[in-house]
């Protein structure tokens, strides 16, 4: 199972969501990505993401402004 | 992804930069939540798939006109609010490449990428005079019946005008 890094920093909408897919297209079931995003959207977009592409979203946390999401590969 | 792959369509009728803005970002956005998503540009929306450059063709008067006087593509549109003859747009792309938003050329660009189709009116094309080759390369040209068939199949379809 691998990890992916995801830095979506000072990325506006639809910026971060775009990257976790392209991301999330490149793994295999089971890997985790972790999504770094400063967009102020994304913390509830990344739980719509994960939600509607059925993909886990593991922990979500802010820290300093920067939302990090950790997302699992369905 | 767990869902089969669902639809959403969108109609382009502006040619205003805000409105095809907000039109791409919904695209991409879609398109990044594993949607098929399939763009209708009809009317003044056309313009926004016009070539920067000019493109030498043969022309009726009318024609002629409508293709000097409407913008050629994203870098040249307006704003459908405060404009002040092109004063605006200017004022939100500063705005805009400040704040790392991404331009309208990106967001068309991304939209590519991710797989959005997009189709042109040739309806509109037609009464407008714009022709195939005065548009961007990759797109399709089609019809009603075109766009409705993709509706029907969408679960979101919108209508930016």
């Amino acid at each position: 199972m691998a990890e992916v890094k995801v830095n979506a920093r000072s990325l506006q909408c639809p910026g971060p969501i775009v990257k976790l897919f392209k991301a999330c297209q490149g793994c295999a079931a089971g890997d985790v990505i972790v999504v770094e995003a400063t967009d102020p959207g994304f913390k509830k977009d990344v739980e719509a993401w994960c939600k509607r592409t059925g993909n886990e979203l593991l922990a979500l946390e802010e820290r300093d402004g920067v939302f990090i999401a950790r997302v699992k590969k369905t | 992804m767990s869902e089969a792959q669902d639809k959403k369509t969108i109609i382009v009728f502006s040619g205003d930069l805000d409105k095809a803005i907000a039109a791409f970002t919904i695209a991409t956005g879609a398109a990044a939540m594993g949607s098929q998503v399939t763009m209708f540009f009809t009317f003044w929306g056309l313009n926004i798939l016009r070539r920067p450059e000019k493109v030498s063709t043969k022309k009726g008067l009318i024609e002629k006109m409508f293709e000097i006087m409407m913008p050629r593509g994203p870098e040249k549109l307006g704003l459908s609010k405060m404009n002040f003859l092109g004063l605006g747009p200017r004022l939100m792309k500063l705005v805009m490449k400040k704040k790392n938003v991404q331009s309208l050329s990106q967001l068309i660009e991304m939209a590519r990428d991710l797989g959005v189709k997009m189709i042109a009116c040739t309806m509109s094309m037609d009464v407008m005079g714009i022709t195939k080759e005065e548009l961007i390369p990759g797109l399709e040209f089609a019809g009603v019946a075109t766009y409705l068939a993709e509706a029907s199949e969408a679960g979101v379809n919108l209508f930016i005008g």
